[in-house]
């Protein structure tokens, strides 16, 4: 009913300020604001936390203990360690033999990226030379690679990965030419007995 | 008798409206967005493919929903539950065929909606935030079929994901935590298809919607674009202020777009009956075998839609021990799109007033993006090795050196368009659009 374009006092008898002080305004918007935004912040950790590997996720990666009495020279055995595969080669001494026959090939053959405990830090990358312990998830995008053991003229056994073409050698040192960064990995393990392998754990180096 | 009547039910109806009006904007929206809304009059078949994404948008909602109400998102029965759905449920292998044939038929669609929108200009001035709106939804879109693959658990989904996840974790100090947070475990596990479950049918689609109704706002508040590149709107009727060349979108696109969606229903009835896996294209073999995180199958690719990205990853070597540049040139090839609009300096916005060195770029980025796209479905020793001994390319695959040859192809297109759209010879622009 009121058109309040001439209607300054209202009736009312609040007092009008003298005038509008745009400093203490532009204090209290941004004051306003920023105790908003941190609310909004400490909001979103519990949002964003929960998309971590959950307290059940954490806990699932318990060692495992493998026999490895049935892996005949020159074949493999595929173990499960927090979901992963965990290879155990039985390498023949020809295979060991092979191993220095291509150092000049390989990406790291000297092993300076510390991709193995450092008892493992040898020629065969492993604490018997006769059993290679590694996990089969290739250091390029996490594909299982495939094992390739028949030696020829220029190929001494090793893993080839399906996805991306990276080579490995029987200690799963990388060739030269992968797009596989690194060497596959050698998890922390121990011999419990002569033939009882102790993947996870080694009593050292906490995994 | 009869007439009485029916002047009763419309006088009912034309009250009706006028209560609705009075209280929503119905009649005035109808006016804006279809009675009332003006497109030029010279749209041809490349305009179909905008109405067809639409429609592909509702079907993959709603074959969505359907499969939702028994698909299980959990490790141990998402795989039994895809095949429960395909042979217990009545009808549910045609609902989910289609949501499969549907999710490469949007690929389809976009991917032509796109190239519409290169070789008419349609991302220039003043279009631009329509073009950046649809990028977000190609990548959004990129998303949701990312996510979607997953569910079924197959040897496919759970690889791809593998790789794809791991592609974060190459980037420099935060990655691996990165992708560890995005997978909630170590591995690919159930915590990540129950997330990824989430994201697919619930979070993306409603960013979906939300770019797709701001994409249409934006066209609608500029007005469409046509084959010849020339703004309707400065040619207007004096009397009533109706562009000359332009016609209501209704009745004469809604009727034109009918035709389109009945061929196009056709091309997908063919598909989701006949040939719902396309060669292992639209559905992989491996895909029919359930997940096993001990075992990689022998040849893992993504989905034919994005095998030219693929491609790219492949084709860019590491530096050092990081596979960060690969991953880098990977997303600014699906990026690079959004620049569009700043890269081309062309005076003239319609390829038909292109000259031929606009025309040898474009084709030989269509040419660069079929090839990827093969190559990336097929493992990268294809076409054999180079042997050792030979001069700097020693012992690659020869299928790598063209994928980098149409990779350093592909980018070009984009970084020298502007100095080849501005020395290009353009031909004169009509004033009037032309038919």
């Amino acid at each position: 009913m009121s058109d309040n374009k001439n209607d300054t006092s209202s009736g009312l008898s609040f007092q009008q300020p003298s005038a509008i002080d745009l400093e203490k305004r532009k204090f209290l918007i941004t004051a306003t604001a920023a105790t908003g935004a941190v609310g909004a912040a400490a909001m979103a950790v519990p949002f964003v936390g929960s998309m971590l590997p959950s307290e059940r996720a954490k806990a699932a990666g318990a060692p495992v203990e493998v026999d490895i009495s049935k892996i005949e020279p020159g074949s493999m055995m595929t173990a499960e360690w927090r979901g992963q595969p965990v290879w155990i080669i039985h390498r023949t001494d020809e295979m060991i033999a092979k191993l220095d026959h291509h150092a000049d090939q390989l990406s790291d053959p000297s092993m300076d990226v510390p991709q193995q405990p450092d008892y493992c830090k040898n020629k065969g990358r492993a604490i018997n030379a006769n059993y290679a312990v590694m996990l089969g998830v290739c250091t390029h995008l996490g594909c299982s690679p495939n094992p390739n053991f028949a030696i020829t003229a220029d190929w001494d056994g090793g893993f080839v990965c399906p996805c991306h073409g990276s080579k490995f050698d029987l200690s799963g040192r990388v060739f030269k030419g992968s797009p596989a960064p690194t060497n596959l990995v050698v998890p922390p393990h121990q011999y419990l007995t002569e033939t009882t392998l102790l993947i996870g754990v080694d009593g050292k180096t906490e995994a | 008798m009869a007439d009485k009547k029916i002047a009763g039910v419309g006088g009912v109806m034309a009250s009706l409206v006028d209560w609705v009006d009075a209280r929503f904007p119905l009649t005035s929206n109808i006016k804006n967005h279809l009675t009332e809304y003006y497109a030029p009059k010279n749209f041809n078949f490349w305009y179909f493919f905008g109405s067809l994404a639409l429609l592909v948008l509702v079907m993959q909602i709603v074959t969505g929903i359907f499969l939702t109400m028994h698909y299980k998102p959990d490790a141990l029965q998402a795989f039994a539950s895809v095949e429960y759905i395909m042979r217990d449920v009545f009808g549910g292998n045609i609902i989910r065929y289609m949501h499969s044939t549907g999710a490469s038929m949007f690929f389809v669609v976009v991917y032509l909606h796109m190239f519409r929108g290169v070789i008419y200009g349609s991302y220039r001035n003043p279009r631009e935030l329509i073009w950046l709106f649809g990028v977000g939804i190609f990548l959004v879109l990129m998303g949701e079929a990312f996510f979607g693959y997953l569910l079924p658990w197959g040897q496919m989904s759970y690889w791809g994901a593998q790789v794809i996840v791991n592609l974060f974790s190459t980037i420099p100090f935060i990655g691996p935590d990165l992708s560890e947070w995005l997978r909630g475990d170590y591995l690919i596990s159930d915590a990540t298809l129950n997330r990824f479950f989430a994201f697919h049918v619930i979070a993306l689609p409603m960013v979906l919607l939300g770019l797709v109704a701001v994409h249409i706002l934006a066209l609608h508040e500029v007005g469409s674009n046509n084959p010849d590149g020339v703004e309707i709107k400065e040619k207007k009727d004096k009397k009533t202020g109706i562009p000359l060349d332009g016609i209501p979108f209704h009745p004469y696109y809604t009727v034109k777009d009918l035709v389109g969606v009945v061929v196009f229903l056709m091309v997908f009835a063919a598909i989701v009956f006949f040939a719902p896996e396309m060669g292992g294209y639209f559905l992989e073999a491996n895909n029919f075998v359930p997940a096993n995180p001990m075992v990689t199958p022998n040849h893992i690719a993504p989905v034919w839609y994005f095998t030219q990205y693929y491609s790219i990853l492949r084709a860019v070597p590491p530096i050092g021990i990081s596979q960060f540049p690969g991953v880098v040139a990977m997303g600014l090839s699906v990026v690079v799109f959004a620049f569009l609009p700043w890269l081309d300096r062309s005076p003239v916005k319609s390829i038909r007033y292109r000259g031929t060195l606009y025309k040898r770029w474009l084709a030989a980025f269509v040419v660069s993006f079929f090839v990827l796209g093969y190559l990336g479905t097929v493992p990268s020793n294809v076409w054999g090795t180079f042997s050792a001994e030979t001069p700097l390319v020693g012992g690659m695959d020869y299928a790598k050196l063209v994928a980098q040859i149409f990779t350093v192809v592909y980018f070009l297109f984009f970084i020298l368009m502007p100095w080849y759209t501005k020395k290009d010879k353009t031909k004169p622009v009509p004033e009037r659009v032309t038919y």
